[in-house]
Parts: structure tokens; sequence; C-alpha cells
């Protein structure tokens, strides 16, 4: 069902936790749909210096979730902002069609976490 | 690796005996036993000596076993065949809001063809109310379905109960026993079932075969068009070495119910007793009284976990379980039955269902309760709902199915 990659990822996620005194802070998903991704940041300079996260989710959930960190780490915001969804399911060579929607949320919680980090430095 | 399968209301490997039985007719004893030649008779007997097991095991009559496809035939065929024949004394059917979907969307199909069901709810236990199921009975009504006992859950419904509510206002009663048969005795004659559906692959026999009980007099539409067998009830060629493999399984579950369900039991209950007292967040789902639930089922919520996660990290250690979780059912939503039993969203998802078998060990459940609270734990320190200060999120306008829970 998952490809080695989303299991490597699911099984050994990268970055997990919480980032203290975080630039900037993003969460989407809700209960009903069983996905809920936070993801935590740390910005010098423009560029997105570390990431961490947080998922209740399943196993594509906590995957995407510990790939989009992998891709954000050392990109400028800009760069970070053009990352999709879509882009972090092909790093993963692919998820289950029935995954795409509620557990490939985390390029969005990445968005929303740079959208709190502009809030906070407008 | 090791390998502990804890998912036999899923389906069960194939008995020795049930193999060895079924063989024969693959290869010298390939005959359609409705053929008059000697390749026919060498197999026609072999069909009427399973239907005399299936009714070993039920207390009833050869005459009234119907072999079928599967469980899910089976409930087709009951509810249905009830339906058309009956139509003309009513269009009402009582069922429950936690039936397998073999029944459930049957009657939903019935739904939108003229007849009108009641889906009786179920309390935070799982279980019914008797008098909200009498009193639901109208002068329409031509049958009431209620499982044996519920897949999930593994709550075991008040059989004997409805049976003689259903008798008392002449309705015609069908259960699903797909689950219970093998796991607790099945006595359709003490119960006062007018039909009952079982399924071979749930009690060691093979994939592909099951049996409808119908009670001598009991009129039905028929369902599968095409050709005389099971005298005119159910046509198609007769799935021989299924039939004869599901036969051996029932002959093998009447015989050892009794002392195998005895040492499932307390196996099942040594898990649910060391995970209820280790971990931390748990809940147990379900009638809290295991006398009220199959021996071989337990159904825990990890709280703040999701359910396909934690199945994963069990698969890496060789344990199979199955859970309720929307990412397992292949639907957006997350089980049926943990919504009517009004389990919080997050519990619905974070659910686990464990289901032994005879082939279990002691040593495998001390295997499980070893390996899983570190596992329960390291989910729970990537969860964002653990320990969270702000209330959880619960809506999804992309998904449209928020059932906040009661």
């Amino acid at each position: 069902m998952y490809t080695e990659k989303v299991m490597d990822h699911f099984s050994n996620p990268r970055n997990v936790g919480e980032i203290e005194n975080p630039n900037g802070v993003g969460e989407v998903g809700n209960a009903s749909c069983g996905d809920i991704m936070k993801i935590y940041l740390k910005v010098e300079d423009n560029i997105i210096k570390d990431v961490k996260f947080k998922t209740f989710g399943c196993g594509a959930a906590i995957a995407t979730s510990s790939m989009v960190t992998e891709l954000a780490i050392g990109k400028t915001i800009d760069e970070a902002l053009v990352l999709t969804n879509q882009a972090v399911a092909e790093a993963l060579d692919g998820l289950p069609p029935a995954k795409m929607h509620c557990s490939n949320l985390a390029a969005d919680a990445l968005h929303e976490a740079i959208k709190d980090y502009k809030a906070k430095n407008s | 690796m090791k390998q502990i399968y804890l998912d036999n209301n899923a389906t069960t490997p194939v008995k020795p005996e049930v193999l060895e039985a079924m063989l024969p007719f693959y290869r010298e004893q390939f005959g359609n036993p409705s053929s008059v030649h000697w390749a026919g008779r060498m197999v026609s007997g072999a069909i009427e000596k399973a239907r005399e097991q299936v009714a070993g095991l039920l207390n009833c009559s050869p005459a009234e076993i119907i072999f079928v496809s599967c469980g899910s035939e089976g409930d087709n065929f009951a509810i249905k065949g009830t339906a058309e024949a009956l139509r003309h004394k009513g269009n009402h059917i009582i069922t429950t809001s936690v039936e397998h979907p073999a029944v459930l969307e049957t009657c939903e199909y019935l739904e939108k063809n003229g007849f009108e069901v009641t889906y009786l709810p179920v309390d935070a236990d799982g279980m019914l109310n008797l008098t909200e199921l009498e009193s639901a009975i109208t002068d329409k009504t031509i049958l009431i379905s209620v499982m044996w006992a519920n897949n999930e859950t593994g709550n075991l419904f008040p059989i004997h109960e409805i049976g003689e509510i259903a008798r008392r206002h002449k309705v015609r009663f069908h259960t699903d026993a797909v689950q219970a048969i093998g796991k607790v005795p099945v006595d359709v004659g003490k119960a006062q079932v007018d039909m009952l559906v079982l399924s071979g692959h749930k009690i060691g026999g093979p994939k592909g075969v099951g049996a409808v009980y119908l009670r001598r007099g009991t009129r039905m539409t028929r369902f599968m068009h095409g050709g005389h067998q099971e005298r005119n009830r159910r046509a198609g060629t007769h799935n021989v070495a299924g039939i004869v493999g599901l036969g051996v399984a029932c002959e093998l579950a009447a015989i050892n119910q009794q002392k195998d369900y005895a040492y499932v039991r307390c196996l099942r209950d040594k898990l649910e007793q060391g995970i209820l007292s280790t971990v931390p967040d748990v809940k147990l789902n379900g009638h809290p009284d295991p006398d009220l639930r199959l021996p071989n089922t337990l159904n825990v919520s990890f709280n703040y976990i999701e359910g396909e996660s934690l199945l994963l990290f069990f698969d890496m250690k060789g344990i199979a379980a199955s859970s309720g979780s929307a990412c397992t059912s292949g639907s957006l939503e997350p089980s049926h039955v943990m919504s009517a039993m009004g389990v919080d969203i997050v519990l619905a998802h974070s659910s686990i269902r464990f289901s032994f078998g005879p082939d279990n060990t002691e040593e495998e459940v001390d295997y499980i309760l070893a390996e899983l609270p570190p596992i329960v734990q390291r989910l729970r320190d990537m969860s964002p709902l653990y320990q969270r200060a702000d209330a959880t999120p619960l809506h999804c306008d992309e998904c449209l199915m928020v059932h906040r829970a009661s």
C-alpha cells in the first residue's frame, strides 16, 4: 500500500517535536478526518533554519509531515511557499489515492506556519 | 520476526483437517453433484454430509440449511427474499445501527424501493433497548434483523429475548451470526430465530462459502436464479470443496467450541486487563461486562493516536490487528459502530480491535503487553493532541461528515 520511502519516513520520522520560542506555528486538519498537523518554524535572515512537527494521523500523515520538514529546512521563505502537497507526495514516491486529501496536508501546515511568521514580523 | 495474528474476526486460517477433507474434491472427485453419472454421484453424498454437519452445529434439520457463497450473500438473501415474499403483508423492517454493511446497505437499498426501515440506536456500551425494539413493531413490520454478535466490539445481543418478542408479535426474525458461530453456543431452536447466516472463513473453513438456516415453512423469494440447486432456493453449481470444508469446520466447532473459547477467553481477558492497567488514557469499546462480549474480542481506543499508525507500528513488530479508523476503512469516516455508540471522534479514530483464535498463546499476549506501551507512548509524543491545552479542532468543510458524538 505504501512506498518504501513512506514507510521509512513513517517509521523513522525526521524532526519530530516542538521548537522553543518558534517564529511561526501553523496547524491544519481536524479530528473528524483523523489528521491534524502542526508545524513549528525557526527563521533567520529569511531562511528556514529549523522545522519541527507534531502529527495526529495515519502513516501517510506522519510521513508527509516528516518529508515536508526535510524539504523546507535551508529554503528561503519564498521557496518554501511554492512547495506543494503534490511535491511532498512525489518526494515520497507517491501516496495511495485515498490518502491524497486528508493525509496530504503537510505543505499546507508549513504555509500556515510561514503566514504566522510573516504576520508576526510585518 | 514473530507473526502474531489477532484479527480472527476478519478471517481465520483454514484448519488442517478442513483442508485435507477438501482436497479430493479438487482432484478425483471433481464431478457436478447435479449430474446423474458416476462423477456426479461420487460427490452428491458429500454435500448432504456437510449439510448434516452444519445442521448439527445449529441444532436444526439438514433440510433447513441452504449453502451460499458468503455471509454477505446470506444476509442479502434473507432480507431481500423476505421483503419480496412478504411485501403484501407490510413494508417495515427493524434492524440496528451497528449491523454489518451486508445488512445495513441491503436495508438502505430496500428503502429506495418503498420499504421503511427502523435503525435502532445503541447505548454507550453498544447495547440495545428491548422495550424500544418492541415498541418499534407496527402492523406493517415484516422483519426484525439483529446480529448475534457485533464484529467490532464483540457485543452479544440478547437474541433469545428478541426471538421471543418476534414470535409474540408474529414477525420474522433474522440474525447475522457470522461472528458468533463457533465462539458461543448457537441453537436456532432455543433462540427462536427464523433465519440465520454464517460464513465458513470465520471458523477455520475456506473463503467463498457460507450457509443460511431457513426455518421450515418460511416463505422466501429466491435470490439467485438459474438452476434447481438447493431445492430451487439458490441457483448455481455447488462449490463442492468449499461446502465440504464448511461442513468439517462446523463439526470441529461443535466439538471444540467450549474448550477452545474458554482458553481464548483467558487470553483475551489477560490482554484486556494488561492494557487497561498499564496504558493510561485508554477506553474499552463495547460492554464493560466481558460475559456480554464474544470471548475472543477486545476493542480499545488509545487516545491521541490515529488507529492506522498504531496498526503499522504493530505490524512492524509482527502483530496483526485491525482498526475502526477512517484510514483503514477506505472511507473518510470512522467506524459506524463507534459513531452509533457515541464514541468521541478522536477515540473512534483511535480504536483498535484485537480478535483472538484458538491458535494464539499466552506468550503472544505477554509479547504484546511488552511491545505495546512504548509504541503508544512514541506516537503520543508525536501527537499534537497529547497534553494539549486548547480545544481540538473538529470541523472539516471538505469532508462534510462531522459526526460529533453526543
